[in-house]
């Protein structure tokens, strides 16, 4: 039985700091300094989530995303602040969100409990977020107890974000969801509906706490933190 | 294919225009639209909406109304200049160059200037006002667009000298000033439209009606095709002109008659309103060289205009006119041939009428396009009076006295009925070598000679037989005959040595230009290709370093004088010819052409005449402009390989740069991810620990000052990557006070951020930064509880989004200054950052093409505001 977080980085000291940090929330952790280390770890049982870094020794962290998820692992990415391309790419390949470096624990931490939720397949039916319920089996979308009305995109759009809540979704993802693949590249669309949505669904559209930018990367339903 | 790419030259010219001043046309009819009324009220629109603009020349003519519509504007002094008895009033060029305002208005834009300006025409100040960055409303009317300079006078009878080049109006937006006809002749009544009192009479004629109409739907059509022009233009840069490849394909024959010019302007609006390639030639037949050289100068005028108004010009030697069109037009694959139309019968030996019958049946597939050319009162095509060729008179005398004797010596032996046959050989001999007139000369004479000295009654110039009287008369028409025939071959063989010749001078010296492969070699060979050519001073002179020198000189390279120098900096500037002769700083001795293709120039040519005042001659001109084409070229391809070779070396240079950036950015960082993780652990584990709550502090201190150095160093290296996207500000907005959450916590974050604002283009990740900056900045320096405001609004034509605090406001000093390098606010200590911060605010800014402005609040606080020009805002996305 291995422990449910594996973290693979080749920095030695950013793995003892993440160890204590997980260990201090009580989590138990396993750690591997090279990727094929890394995947040898994560094909055990009870490994859940992989914290990776995408600068390894022996292989690009990237490519080891799809195969992390084939065996179903939830992975967080681990990258540098300035890396948006990089960033989008991970979340592309199915990455289940990104943690910037140098992190904050606490973030770190929130992500993780995010991650977990949506494996163990408890985060459908019912999402809130402050004074928003959407009720995903329902279809039904309420604003402090009163009923919104959403145009057919919109709702589409909150459905996306509210069934990942909590997680980041690219701008190609929410369009190819939404519009469909031809246009994957019309930011336009997707910012211009978004607008739209936080009219209808924040309580105060000028300072938005549901829906929340990424910048350059895609849009994120929050759940707090 | 390579259909979808956008060319190079399409690219380089839309770079090249964007730094440029816009020119704006606002187009009329006729005097009296109202275009200059029309000009102040855009002007004042954009005084209103912030732009600095200025006034250079406006024509008032006394109306009240358009002398109010003056006064809100900043007036620039005319220049007085004095000339003979008069004084007059000139737009001051070089004020207004040093004033560089926004946007100047100029009115009359076909004005010529008076001499001892610059410029000998307004259009050219315009010019130069564009190139120092200088935007320009001006007007004009549609009779002095250069191409439309015939049509127009062929209905109104009035004929402008002020043109202005088509060239001028293409990349211009162009503004139709629109009056219907009826109210302009009712303003005209009404005596609103200013008539200067000369021309009163001539212009109640131009006033007509009829030609209101007329110049209207021309000032309509031609703003059409200014548009249209434009528009595939941006097709090409973008790439999506494959379609307009294949098109039309014009080639414009002329004729020996005058109106050459005139046939090729039409050509021109042909070819605008096509979009298609088109090339003037001529060709050099027999009948050439019997041309004068008022009509040599004026084919080669008409050639040289249409190279000016952008077509491919050639000279196709062919033994007769329709054979070498129908060869050319069909190497070329043209799809239309433009000939002219002389009025009037079609005069002896020309059988224009024969040519294109002809043409029509050679050229099945193509569209013969005639234009009617109006007769001119001068200028009649002429041959030359040749001087009297008395060798073959001689000659004719000799061989016929000769022929006689050998006759005489003859008519022993076989009678005299069988040598008037022998008197043909004379007349064929000197038809062949010394042409008609001596050839004419020569068959009378035998005539004479064989009915003086054969005929009965013998020693008497009568005939009394008929049979006498019909060997006279063959006689003579032999001698016609073969004199014509002859005198063409001569004249054909001759051309055709003359053609070969010049080509095979031109083959040398583009051999002899490949075989070098530096700029003063090049300049060496194409010294003395000038200099033999034409027999002038020649040198070519190039610039280093923004300072022009003569690399070669043919005999020797002479000191230039400041004249000298400006007129060859001219051509340097603008691409065209100055010096002596021409229409800029004609007040030098050396006439300046540019070598210049479509990457600019890369040189001059300076020439010089013992005697200035020759122009070239014809034949000269043809073989000059070809020889300056190929050498542009040849210093194209050596400026393209230089180039290469260079963008090699920065490659490399780049790339170094940016993986040292890389791998200290790494190196560095990962050390400072664990400290500052280390000591949030820390800090987290024993929240009431001073020491470690300092440590945290001071870590997370450092890894901003790191990553300010790296970004800074970015900036600087040039190896910041942007991606613009269109971008909603109230994400912006949101995704920084989401990032800086702990930073201002307790303190009040106000965004302000109508919904109703369009989207901007920008790179979200740096915009992300320089937003962070922004608040951070604000945070350091107000006080601690004090609100902090982000505030997007709209102006005119920019988008803003401005941070405000509520601090103690900007240091004094130059605001300007705060977006330098390791500047700070004095008295920061306690909060103090890298002094990177704006700097690196206004880096970003820059490469997103965005300005920021920092400046004091009213109600105290300072402000600094992110703008977004008209062009980086999205339309319709509100």
């Amino acid at each position: 039985m291995s422990a449910p977080i594996l973290i693979v980085d080749d920095e030695p000291a950013i793995r003892r700091i993440l160890g204590a940090a997980l260990h201090r929330s009580g989590w138990h952790c396993d750690e591997a300094g090279t990727a094929d280390a890394g995947l040898t770890l994560a094909r055990r049982a009870g490994c859940e989530v992989v914290l990776l870094d995408l600068g390894l020794p022996d292989r690009d962290g990237l490519e080891l995303i799809p195969l992390l998820k084939a065996m179903g692992r939830a992975v967080i990415v681990l990258t540098a602040r300035d890396a948006t391309a990089e960033k989008v790419a991970a979340l592309d390949l199915g990455a289940d969100d990104y943690v910037t470096k140098p992190f904050d624990t606490e973030e770190l931490l929130a992500r993780i409990r995010t991650a977990l939720r949506h494996r163990s397949g408890r985060a459908s039916e019912r999402v809130e977020v402050g004074a928003l319920a959407i009720d995903l089996a329902r279809y039904q979308v309420t604003l402090a107890d009163q009923p919104v009305v959403l145009a057919k995109r919109e709702f589409a759009l909150l459905l996306e974000l509210a069934r990942n809540a909590g997680r980041v979704i690219t701008h190609q993802a929410l369009l190819r969801a939404v519009w469909g693949e031809a246009h994957i590249d019309d930011v336009e669309y997707l910012r211009v509906a978004i607008r739209a949505l936080r009219r209808k669904v924040e309580s105060d559209p000028a300072m938005p706490t549901v829906v929340i930018n990424e910048p350059g990367i895609g849009y994120r339903l929050n759940l707090g933190g | 294919m390579n259909g979808n790419r956008p060319s190079p030259e399409a690219l380089l010219k839309a770079a090249r225009a964007e730094a440029r001043g816009k020119l704006k046309i606002l187009l009329g009819a006729a005097p009296g639209v109202g275009k200059t009324f029309e000009m102040l009220r855009e002007g004042a629109d954009l005084l209103r909406s912030g732009a600095d603009v200025v006034v250079g020349v406006v024509e008032t003519h006394g109306r009240a109304d358009t002398q109010a519509l003056v006064a809100p504007f900043a007036l620039l002094p005319r220049r007085v200049i004095h000339h003979g008895a008069h004084t007059l009033e000139e737009f001051d060029l070089d004020a207004m160059l040093t004033r560089r305002p926004q946007v100047a208005l100029i009115d009359e834009f076909a004005h010529s200037n008076a001499p001892g300006c610059r410029h000998a025409k307004r259009w050219q100040d315009v010019e130069e006002l564009r190139d120092a960055g200088i935007d320009v409303i001006t007007t004009l009317n549609i009779q002095h667009v250069e191409s439309l300079n015939d049509v127009v006078a062929s209905f109104t009878h009035v004929r402008v000298r002020e043109t202005v080049p088509d060239a001028c109006l293409e990349d211009a937006e162009i503004e139709v000033v629109d009056l219907p006809p009826d109210e302009l002749i009712a303003r005209l009544k009404a005596g609103k439209v200013y008539v200067p009192h000369e021309a009163s009479r001539a212009l109640g004629h131009f006033f007509s009606r009829a030609n209101l109409s007329a110049l209207r739907e021309l000032a309509l059509r031609r703003a059409a095709q200014a548009v249209d022009r434009q528009m595939l233009e941006q097709l090409r840069a973008s790439g999506a002109a494959g379609q307009f490849a294949a098109g039309e394909r014009i080639v414009v024959a002329l004729g020996d008659q005058p109106g050459g010019e005139q046939l090729v302007r039409a050509a021109k609006r042909l070819a605008d309103s096509w979009a298609a390639p088109w090339s003037v030639v001529t060709v050099e037949t027999p009948h050439s060289a019997t041309l004068d050289e008022a009509a040599r100068q004026r084919i080669a005028a008409a050639l040289e205009l249409g190279a000016v108004l952008g077509a491919a010009i050639a000279t196709i030697p062919a033994v007769d006119i329709a054979a070498g069109l129908a060869d050319y037009a069909r190497e070329l694959r043209a799809t239309t041939l433009v000939l002219g139309k002389s009025p009037g019968l079609p005069r002896f030996g020309h059988r224009r009428g024969v040519v294109v019958d002809r043409l029509s049946r050679e050229l099945a597939e193509v569209t013969l396009h005639l234009v009617p050319l109006a007769p001119t009162r001068h200028a009649r095509t002429g041959t030359i009076r040749q001087p009297l060729p008395w060798a073959g008179f001689g000659a004719g005398v000799l061989a016929i006295a000769l022929t006689t004797l050998a006759c005489v010596l003859l008519q022993r032996w076989v009678g005299s009925k069988p040598v008037d046959l022998l008197y043909i050989v004379p007349v064929v001999a000197v038809a062949t070598r010394y042409g008609l007139r001596s050839a004419l000369l020569t068959s009378v004479m035998a005539a004479l000679a064989y009915n003086f000295f054969f005929l009965p009654p013998l020693y008497q110039f009568t005939i009394s037989d008929p049979q006498n009287l019909v060997t006279f008369l063959v006689l003579t028409a032999t001698g016609i005959l073969v004199a014509n025939l002859a005198g063409r071959l001569r004249r054909g063989e001759r051309t055709g040595a003359r053609v070969a010749i010049e080509n095979a001078a031109i083959a040398g010296f583009g051999q002899q230009l490949a075989s070098v492969s530096d700029a003063a070699g090049t300049a060496a060979i194409v010294a003395t290709a000038v200099h033999e050519l034409l027999g002038a001073r020649t040198m070519v002179l190039m610039r280093d370093d923004d300072v022009l020198r003569a690399v070669a000189g043919e005999p020797a390279i002479v000191e230039l004088d400041a004249i000298d120098d400006a007129a060859a900096g001219w051509v340097f500037e603008r691409g065209e010819v100055s010096g002596r002769g021409s229409g800029t700083l004609n007040a030098s001795d050396w006439q300046f052409h540019p070598l210049a293709s479509a990457l600019g120039v890369h040189a001059v040519l300076a020439l010089s005449k013992a005697d200035a005042s020759v122009p070239l001659a014809a034949a000269q001109r043809t073989m000059f402009t070809t020889i300056k084409g190929q050498a542009a070229l040849a210093f194209e391809r050596i400026r393209l390989e230089r180039e290469m070779r260079d963008l090699a070396v920065l490659r490399q240079r780049d790339k170094l740069r940016a993986a040292l950036l890389s791998s200290i950015g790494h190196d560095l960082r990962t050390p400072l991810a664990a400290l500052v993780a280390a000591s949030g652990e820390l800090a987290a584990t024993s929240p009431d620990s001073p020491a470690l709550q300092t440590l945290l502090g001071e870590a997370r201190r450092l890894r901003r000052f790191f990553d300010d150095l790296i970004e800074m160093t970015r900036i600087e290296a040039g190896a910041l990557e942007v991606r613009c996207e269109p971008v909603d500000l109230t994400d912006a907005v949101v995704g920084a006070a989401h990032d800086l959450r702990a930073e201002l916590a307790g303190r009040q974050l106000v965004l302000d951020v109508p919904p109703a604002l369009p989207l901007v283009l920008a790179d979200p990740r740096l915009l992300h930064h320089i937003l962070i900056n922004l608040v951070g900045n604000a945070a350091k320096f107000s006080p601690d509880q004090a609100a902090i405001t982000l505030r997007g609004e709209r102006l005119s034509n920019q988008v803003r989004l401005v941070v405000l605090d509520e601090g103690p406001g900007l240091p004094p000093g130059e605001p300007d200054q705060l977006f330098e390098r390791f500047t700070q606010a004095s008295g920061s200590d306690r909060t103090g950052g890298s002094g990177l911060g704006l700097a690196i605010v206004k880096g970003f800014a820059s490469a997103m093409g965005l300005t920021v402005e920092a400046s004091n609040r009213t109600g105290g606080g300072a402000q600094f505001a992110i703008i977004w020009p008209a062009d980086l805002i999205r339309r319709g996305s509100a």
